[in-house]
């Protein structure tokens, strides 16, 4: 087979170019692009049409307008997303991910770095070490990037001098050691006319290394997945008939063989590779990046997200990790609010318990934030409702990676590299178990409890409960709230106000609050319930420690006063009987948790000091 | 066929395996959308391995705009009767009622009807959440952009400027009732990579990718193929017999033939190494109006 265009024996090199605005990123593209002369003929007259229109370089062809591609950013000359171009030589083939440089572009770098091996830098040699050239290498660092070019372009706008280079590359060593970059090799270039790009440049005889695309043909990335520790995650079982049973999935990283002994990363589960296909074909072994299916030995419980590996060498299993995030969704990040976490072919609920600091993308120092915006990048723990088989990113740029998806917009909000696990996992036989009260909070990642507003008629309980409830919604907490038009209307239409009835009514109450908690709400109650022995009933239904007995205090003749359903002027003229206040009477509690006094605060100031109090006990995360 | 694919395709063809299982795996109702070309046989043909030994989980579905070359029909009948696939086709038949033609309505009118809507169509009426596209990065500037798996609302459309950030190999697959998802498995394909994936695992293609005597007109500098007797012959103007091919296939007389004696994939390979024009060069539709593929896609185009 005539192999004259690609080499089999080197793997594509993926590549992303970043810098800022104006350094020449997308002139280096171009050209590189234009040099192997990879631009067809009607593509190059598009571009001379293009040029005249919005070109920046008079009669020149601007090979910036052969790479940036949506209509609205061609016009405002920015590349706002990220384009990915491909090219062969007849060394290697070439998929260049071509990203923006402004700092609200942070995720958009972030993704193009993803599935890269490599990173050009570009700096203008005019303007040296920028702020921009900082945040990039952080960025590529973060993203597992191990080897880095540093284009040193406009070189002939500093007359090709060559202690200007020195001076550029010296600052850049110094600065990017702590990045753990394993090649820098740094190379003096002209996009615009082309030095050193793909030709040597006789206008830098002191520069003696490659040139751009020598250097890309010749860089080795490879950073050995086949030698590392298999992982196999399972991505989907085929079971066509009764007789296959087969696990689908694409080789992370190390080799399999057929008749290798297996484990389950999460169950402990050993068998043996009784069949292995590569794509469709019987194959005896596979390595790193085949698509694989496998038949075992013996039936055992193998779902969608289960990883593979041999006994000798198993992924960690854990469901709190210390991770660095990178915001990608304009609504902030909240501590404790559940996202879905995707991980391999694995996705659980997972919230971020804890944000131990910001990194300032610009300085690298590292600030305390109660929350990441946008393209901010944070280091946390999280916390996820199942147990995932995982590997540090630094060790495995698969296994180690992940993505929180918002549950309400369906938007990808976050990218993540994990640092390391907090906790091994202790659930690891995932059947064969009732779901428990404490699995259900953690699904929620919440602790239950029952908020218990008591107090006058019109003192303030229901308007107070329902800004409670809606601030715990907006936050993500699960609740429920029962109150007189709720549960009188249905539950307890049976019942009336004789003080038999007032019991038997809380008495119900206190049970169904009690089964909700039991389903990890917290749950909400709005009740007059003057009696101190109901409520000591239904803090006794509740488990230990949830029931919090909220006293909403206002003085009889203020809500007298008040009377916003009338009711009171009713039940002094004798026209409602049993009304509490009147001719019942109502016994305030003695030890509530809280007491709101009404007289003294707005009722949004009371709901937040509820929800002050909610996150002193844990029952939700501090924002 | 013999050994082992060489890396570079190797590669290719594990990832659309791995972005076709995650669809199987976590959409309700996949179908992959089956346009006759070189790129859908290759993408039928990785769909085909990637599930083996399982038959295809999802349909077919073709959208015929009723102007395809008659070669492409047979060859799509025959491919599902030889391969056993669960093949639907749809045409919009209201376009059809109101005379909608690529000769009486212009290439523009006809796309737009016969395709993007017909598409639309077939889609909802399938309840189809996922559908599979065989389009690369490499054909146009703006789908060098799209994401592998591109988000789209109930109405189909597609928001260049709101994409869902795409990393590593974790796709974000969750939509809203009604909502859906183009996924391209072919994206970081190569025209080049298709072909040699084409030879390299035997896949038949349509014929007319072969270079033959055809009976052709010339149009705006590009030869049109008079595949049946709609084409109104202009005046003075007659079909001549041409040794012609197509880089790409779509309705015939919105697809430009090249002159060639490339017969064979061999032929074909070289011939675009060779090659010193870009591929949509032949495709009609997009030469209209700047940005136009774009301004398609945003509608609904596929
Ligand atoms: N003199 C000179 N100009 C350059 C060079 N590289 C790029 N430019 C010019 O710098 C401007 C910005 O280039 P562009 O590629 O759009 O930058 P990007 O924003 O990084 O993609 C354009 O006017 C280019 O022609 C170079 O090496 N030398």
């Amino acid at each position: 087979m005539d192999e004259t265009l690609r080499s089999a024996a080197l793997p594509t090199l993926r590549f992303l170019t970043c810098g800022s605005v104006d350094d020449g990123k997308s002139t280096l593209i171009g050209r590189l692009l234009y040099e192997q002369k990879l631009i067809f003929d009607d593509q190059l007259s598009a571009l001379e049409r293009d040029s005249k229109k919005h070109g920046t370089t008079g009669a020149d062809i601007d090979f910036a307008l052969l790479v940036d591609g949506l209509e609205a950013e061609r016009e405002q000359g920015i590349t706002i997303d990220v384009a990915y171009r491909y090219f062969a030589t007849p060394k290697r083939s070439f998929v260049v991910a071509d990203t923006p440089g402004h700092e609200q572009y942070t995720r958009n770098m972030a993704t193009g770095a993803s599935n890269a091996d490599l990173a050009i830098l570009l700096i203008d040699a005019r303007k040296g070490l920028l702020t921009q050239t900082r945040r990039h290498s952080l960025i590529v660092s973060l993203l597992g990037i191990r080897h880095v070019v540093l284009a040193v372009n406009k070189i002939d706008l500093v007359d090709f001098n060559e202690a200007r280079f020195r001076e550029i590359v010296k600052a850049f060593e110094d600065f990017a050691k702590p990045l753990g970059f394993k090649s820098v090799v740094a190379i003096p270039m002209s996009a615009r006319y082309g030095d050193n790009v793909s030709a040597s440049s006789d206008r830098t005889p002191w520069y003696k290394g490659p040139t751009l695309l020598e250097h890309l043909e010749a860089c080795d990335v490879d950073v050995d997945r086949d030698k590392a520790p298999l992982r196999l995650p399972v991505q989907w079982v085929n079971r066509p008939n009764l007789d296959f049973r087969g696990y689908a999935g694409t080789i992370a990283s190390g080799k399999l063989k057929r008749g290798d002994e297996i484990v389950v990363a999460a169950s402990g589960r050993v068998s043996k590779i009784a069949g292995l296909y590569v794509a469709d074909r019987l194959s005896e072994e596979a390595g790193a990046g085949d698509a694989v299916t496998v038949t075992l030995a013996d039936e055992i419980d193998i779902a969608r997200g289960d990883v593979l590996a041999h006994r000798n060498a198993r992924p960690a299993v854990a469901d709190q990790f210390a991770a660095h995030v990178i915001w990608m969704s304009a609504e902030p990040m909240l501590p404790g609010r559940s996202y879905f976490m995707k991980i391999g072919a694995r996705t659980t609920p997972a919230a971020i318990t804890e944000l131990k600091h910001r990194i300032d993308v610009n300085s690298q120092e590292k600030l305390a934030a109660k929350t990441l915006g946008l393209n901010e990048i944070g280091y946390c723990n999280i916390a996820a409702t199942l147990p995932v088989a995982f590997d540090p990113y630094a060790e495995n740029r698969d296994t180690g990676a992940f993505i929180l998806i918002d549950r309400r917009t369906n938007e990808t909000a976050a990218a993540g590299v994990v640092a390391h696990g907090l906790r091994r996992a202790t659930n690891i036989h995932r059947h064969g178990y009732a779901v428990t009260r404490e699995a259900h909070a953690a699904l929620k990642h919440q602790k239950p409890a029952i908020l218990w507003f008591t107090g006058l008629s019109g003192a303030g309980k229901s308007t107070i409960a329902n800004l409670v409830e809606s601030k715990l919604h907006a936050r993500g907490v699960h609740t429920a709230l029962l109150d007189g038009d709720n549960v009188r209307h249905g539950l307890n239409k049976d019942l009336g106000f004789t003080a038999a009835d007032r019991v038997e009514n809380i008495r119900r109450v206190g049970e169904v609050a009690r089964l909700m908690t039991d389903a990890g709400l917290i749950v909400l109650t709005s009740f007059i319930s003057p009696f101190r022995a109901e409520r000591r009933l239904a803090r006794e239904i509740a488990a230990s420690g949830e029931f919090i007995e909220i006293f909403v205090d206002a003085a009889l003749e203020a809500v007298i006063a008040r009377d916003p359903k009338g009711l009171y002027k009713r039940a002094l003229k004798g026209e409602i009987k049993n009304f509490t206040g009147v001719d019942q009477p109502y016994e305030a509690p003695e030890t509530p948790e809280m007491t709101l006094d009404t007289g003294g605060a707005s009722a949004d100031a009371l709901a937040e000091r509820v929800i002050s109090e909610l996150e002193a006990r844990g029952c939700i995360a501090r924002l | 066929m013999s050994g082992q694919l060489p890396l570079h395709l190797r590669r290719l063809e594990a990832e659309a395996i791995h972005i076709m299982r995650e669809v199987v795996s976590e959409f309700r109702s996949p179908v992959m959308l089956y346009s006759i070309g070189k790129d859908s046989s290759a993408m039928l043909h990785v769909a085909i391995k990637a599930f083996h030994p399982a038959p295809l989980p999802f349909p077919l579905l073709h959208v015929d705009t009723t102007w395809k070359f008659r070669e492409m029909i047979a060859f799509r009948d025959e491919t599902a009767k030889r391969l056993g696939l669960d093949l639907r086709v749809h045409i919009n038949q209201d376009g059809v009622a109101r005379g909608v033609s690529p000769i009486a309505s212009g290439s523009q009118l006809h796309t737009q009807v016969m395709k993007t809507e017909g598409l639309r169509q077939a889609l909802d009426a399938g309840k189809f959440d996922a559908a599979f596209g065989g389009a690369r990065r490499d054909e146009e500037k703006s789908r060098a952009k799209e994401r592998i798996f591109s988000h789209r609302s109930a109405a189909h459309a597609w928001d260049p400027r709101n994409q869902r950030p795409e990393l590593w190999k974790i796709y974000n697959t969750r939509i809203r009732e009604g909502e859906s998802v183009r996924v391209f498995p072919l994206s970081n394909w190569t025209e080049l990579d298709v072909w040699e994936y084409v030879r390299a695992e035997n896949i038949p293609v349509v014929p007319l990718y072969f270079a033959k005597e055809r009976p052709v007109v010339e149009r705006s500098g590009t030869w049109i193929m008079v595949d049946d007797d709609r084409l109104p012959l202009l005046p003075g103007e007659k079909a001549q017999m041409r040794r012609v091919r197509f880089r790409t296939l779509g309705c015939y007389p919105l697809s430009g033939a090249v002159e060639s004696d490339a017969s064979t994939l061999d032929d074909i390979i070289d011939e675009m190494r060779a090659s010193t024009t870009s591929e949509r060069q032949g495709r009609l539709i997009d030469t209209d109006e700047a940005g136009s593929m774009e301004k398609k896609k945003r509608e609904g185009y596929f």
